[in-house]
């Protein structure tokens, strides 16, 4: 291990800006938060790129350690930051990303009061999410991991005048912290038992441990317990219902932490804990099988879904669902390389939406979208390129990553059949509603404020105008192509979506990575190269046969909304009862409410708040007030101004002393 | 045994007087029973051979102090006691607790300790020669202090009596 | 020969029935007197004591004893008088100014 004295400059930078916008910015120009802002993230991914290029495998991994932390016994952490191949690649994902949205939201948040807040909040968390990825132990990465949920919920929650909004930064944030109960208590495992958090500590000391076909065990019990952790950071079943919510926020802000880094925190910390996964053979199934149902759940609500920006919120969970489906089958960097493709071409689907919004004045409801190609061709350009992307058409970036998500899943010694159909299936969902959102967006008529939706059914969905909080003051009228300031990330943004595949042709990237994933990558070697002597052609024709889902995807949505638009209509009136469950989301929401939300509130009213707070602690209180107020009104009695019952007591009382003496004196000897 | 008998029968005085003190109604009656306590305590001592004191006793308690007593009496038209409510307090647990006390001490000096001495008849003559000489060498701070006590005393009970128009008048006198 | 013993009987005698004519009495002046009556009991107990134990201090304790309750009468009586000017009554349950 090399120490590399720069590691810890690189969260530190975007501190700095946080700091220097949080404590100053009131008061400050937008250009001069703007500068302080962009040159405190630009600097951090410029030092990224640096790092990135003096970075050789020969001298990987690289460490620094900043300060001491804890010192209990034989048990310490320290505050120390770690670099290998995963943790540069998320790095560059980060720092990259990052930074051009920062550049649009320059654009986008500009003529926003709370500008200044905006830009802090957004350096902010670029340095808990940079301390997640370069953390050497789970401490710090956990402080990272907490330190991104709060900015979530800032930023969620940035409108806080708004009731929806701040109720859903509390719904973020209380996931998040149910997950992040079955992450702290893997860690209170990892301390018992390996005395340690430091990642090449623990993985060390796993590698020492048998692996556990039956299915029990404590590395069963840790890798399941992070994947509670993961399920509630990265949004799959059964914690995915913040995400949805999450669209809240401004449109950057859900472009950078709910499509592009945060919630791939969940997935990164699954990766990094390969070791452990490894050796529990029953919690990667239960990883895998989570994975597999929520890309599929999510996307059969995604179809249905007439917000455009809640459309790409449920293809996030169903993204990430082909992420942990990836890693659950042992295909780590499989699903790492899904996990950099999708930050790039759902990072601008989510800028280019943010874009669409902001060009017709703060509609998201696509029904009142259409025909905007003619208005805002570079937007139209750069959101194609990330459709066919995400629905996995060749040459583009999604198709890489997604084909050699599904043959791992289908060829991997901890893989099945069953999970590449599913994977086939969700892979044509996915292309169908995201072309359905390309043609209901950019062709057609516009179909501009208050006109009626289409399918005719008064959907449950956001549709003011205004939602985004976002109107120019331009009115309702022309829809509009947004500036250069935005366009630009789009632009790199599209251009990435278009080679970033490229990385991984011939295995390069897998072979990148394979140091990190060193005891998978061995089972990987052996088993791809069997793999390839027995089944390049089966993988051909897995690959064809995803490629076919896609296009037929695409005819789908090409016949349903474009050729014949009243078809849908008809078809959902049909389905009748099983397209209102869709499109309230299987009432998942609801339920939970029930379950969960509700017998809470009330338990906690009941019990907590009449039962202990104002029976017990304010009764305690009260009563000890009206209690001395009853012993003095009683005892006051005693001053009766009246000589006789004074000279009673006295004597009542010298009866007393005198009994007492006589009882000491007599007795007692 | 003559002792005895003389003991017994002032004693018996004594006692008597006490209890009328308490059961009369018109005060003049308790003061008039006051004093043939005090004249039979200055029997008993004298039987113990304090004839001074026996002698101050009478002089001074039987004959002045009484006196003032039964001179504020007249002044005042004191008359039958009335009934009025007065504390229950005093009475129901006043009363056991001095009667508890009076027995226990009684108690326990009659059974506990070894008070069974006798004290023979005229044991301790207290002759003035005797009693100056204490008073007037060991016990000389006392004596003066009492004696500025006595005129605090007496100043305060001319203030204290006085009729409000009578100092005012004073006052104007020595104006004037 | 009489026990020393009934001498402090009697004083004791003397000294309950003046405090019981304190707590009993309604008249102000019976109260005066009932303390003049625990002031003799208690008198009677010293001298009791000085001869058993042969001190001479005992008979001049009394004495200053006396002195004292002769002030204290003096003193006491006026200010019954002065109670009995404003209160127009001698009976003590009814001059309860200090009652709260």
């Amino acid at each position: 291990m090399t120490p590399n004295p720069y590691l810890w400059l690189v969260p530190i930078l975007p501190l700095a800006g946080a700091a220097v916008n949080g404590f100053f910015g009131r008061r400050s120009s937008k250009k001069a938060i703007t500068a302080v802002a962009l040159i405190f993230c630009g600097a951090a991914f410029c030092l990224a790129l640096l790092i990135a290029a003096s970075f050789s495998s020969a001298s990987a991994p690289y460490y620094f350690n900043l300060a001491h932390w804890l010192r209990s016994g034989s048990f310490q952490v320290d505050f120390s930051f770690y670099l290998d191949q995963l943790s540069l690649v998320m790095l560059l994902v980060v720092t990259g990303v990052g930074f051009l949205i920062h550049i649009y939201s320059v654009g986008y948040m500009w003529e926003d009061d709370g500008y200044y807040r905006f830009m802090s909040y957004m350096n902010l968390f670029m340095f808990f999410m940079l301390t997640l990825v370069l953390a050497k132990n789970y401490l710090v990465m956990f402080i990272g991991w907490e330190g991104v949920g709060l900015a979530s919920y800032l930023l969620i929650g940035f409108w806080f005048t708004k009731d929806s909004a701040a109720a859903a930064g509390k719904k973020a944030f209380i996931v998040n912290r149910i997950g992040d109960f079955g992450f702290l208590i893997a860690l209170f495992l990892m301390i018992k038992h390996f005395g340690s958090l430091d990642f090449t500590r623990v993985f060390a000391a796993v590698q020492t441990l048998p692996t556990e076909t039956a299915g029990v065990g404590l590395l069963t019990a840790v890798g399941l317990l992070l994947m509670v952790g993961a399920a509630g950071k990265s949004a799959q079943i059964p914690l995915y219902v913040w995400l949805p919510d999450a669209m809240e926020g401004p449109t950057p802000v859900s472009a950078l932490i709910h499509a592009a880094t945060m919630v791939t925190a969940g997935v990164y910390m699954v990766a990094r804990s390969s070791a452990i996964f490894e050796r529990a053979p029953m919690a990667m199934m239960v990883v895998a099988i989570i994975g597999t149902l929520t890309a599929l759940f999510a996307a059969t609500i995604g179809i249905a879904q007439t917000d455009i920006k809640k459309v790409l919120a449920y293809s996030t969970v169903s993204q990430l669902g082909y992420m942990f489906m990836a890693c659950g089958v042992g295909a780590f960097s499989a699903g790492i390389f899904h996990l950099m493709t999708h930050a790039f071409f759902k990072g601008l689907l989510f800028l280019a939406a943010g874009s669409v919004i902001h060009g017709i004045g703060g509609e998201q409801d696509m029904r009142k979208m259409g025909g905007l190609r003619q208005y805002m061709p570079w937007t139209f350009l750069t959101m194609t390129i990330a459709t066919f992307a995400i629905a996995g058409f060749p040459p583009f970036a999604g198709f890489f990553s997604k084909d050699e998500i599904l043959w791992k899943a289908y060829s991997s010694e901890y893989g099945s059949w069953v999970f590449w159909l599913i994977g086939v299936i969700t892979a044509f969902i996915t292309s169908f509603y995201m072309f359905r959102l390309w043609f209901l967006t950019f062709f057609g008529d516009y179909r501009g404020a208050a006109a009626l939706d289409p399918q005719g059914h008064d959907v449950h969905g956001h549709a003011a105008p205004g939602h985004d909080d976002h109107s120019h003051g331009h009115g309702h009228g022309e829809p509009h192509e947004s500036p250069w300031v935005m366009l630009g990330p789009l632009v790199v943004l599209a251009f990435l979506s278009l080679v970033g595949g490229w990385i991984g042709i011939g295995g390069r990237f897998e072979h990148f990575l394979a140091p990190v994933f060193q005891s998978g990558a061995a089972a990987e070697l052996a088993h791809a190269t069997a793999g390839e002597a027995a089944g390049t052609g089966t993988e051909t024709l897995l690959m064809l046969i995803s490629v076919g889902a896609a296009f037929l995807g695409l005819f789908l949505a090409w016949t349903l909304y474009f050729r014949r638009p009243q078809l849908p209509a008809r078809i959902a009136a049909s389905l009748g009862g099983l397209y209102q469950a869709v499109v309230h989301k299987y009432y998942i929401d609801e339920l939970y409410n029930l379950l969960f939300v509700k017998p809470l509130i009330d338990g906690s009213t009941e019990i907590l708040w009449h039962g202990v707070d104002q029976n017990v602690i304010d009764a305690t209180v009260n009563n000890s007030a009206s209690a001395a107020r009853h012993i003095s009104d009683n005892a006051r009695h005693m001053q009766s101004g009246n000589l006789r019952s004074y000279a009673g007591w006295v004597a009542a009382g010298g009866a007393v002393v005198i009994a007492y003496m006589i009882w000491m004196g007599v007795w007692v000897r | 045994m003559f002792h005895l008998i003389l003991f017994l029968f002032f004693g018996v005085i004594c006692v008597a007087g006490a209890v009328n003190l308490l059961v009369q109604s018109h005060p003049i009656n308790s003061a008039l029973s006051l004093i043939a306590v005090m004249a039979s305590l200055a029997v008993e001592y004298l039987l113990l051979g304090a004839e001074f004191v026996a002698a101050v006793q009478v002089i001074v308690y039987a004959g002045a102090i009484m006196v003032l007593f039964v001179i504020t009496i007249m002044l005042l038209n004191a008359g039958k006691e009335e009934r009025s409510k007065g504390s229950r307090v005093a009475i129901l647990i006043g009363v056991p607790g001095v009667l508890i006390g009076g027995v226990l001490v009684a108690w326990t000096l009659l059974y506990r300790s070894n008070m069974q001495a006798t004290v023979p008849i005229g044991a301790l003559p207290g002759d003035p020669a005797d009693i100056a000489r204490l008073l007037f060498h060991n016990f000389l701070l006392p004596f003066e202090v009492t004696s500025v006590l006595i005129l605090i005393a007496i100043m305060g009970a001319v203030v204290l009596a006085s009729r409000p128009e009578a100092v005012a008048r004073a006052a104007r006198k020595d104006e004037g | 020969m009489v026990p020393l013993s009934y001498y402090l009987v009697l004083s004791g005698i003397l000294f309950v029935c003046g405090v019981l004519g304190f707590l009993i009495k309604r008249n102000i002046i019976t109260i005066f007197m009932s303390i003049e009556l625990m002031l003799n009991g208690v008198n009677l107990s010293f001298v009791a004591f000085a001869a058993h134990w042969q001190a001479l201090s005992g008979q001049v304790f009394v004495f200053f004893v006396m002195v004292v309750a002769a002030a204290e009468a003096a003193v006491g009586l006026a200010i019954i008088i002065a109670v009995y000017r404003t209160r127009e009554t001698l009976n003590v349950d009814r001059v309860n100014l200090l009652k709260l």
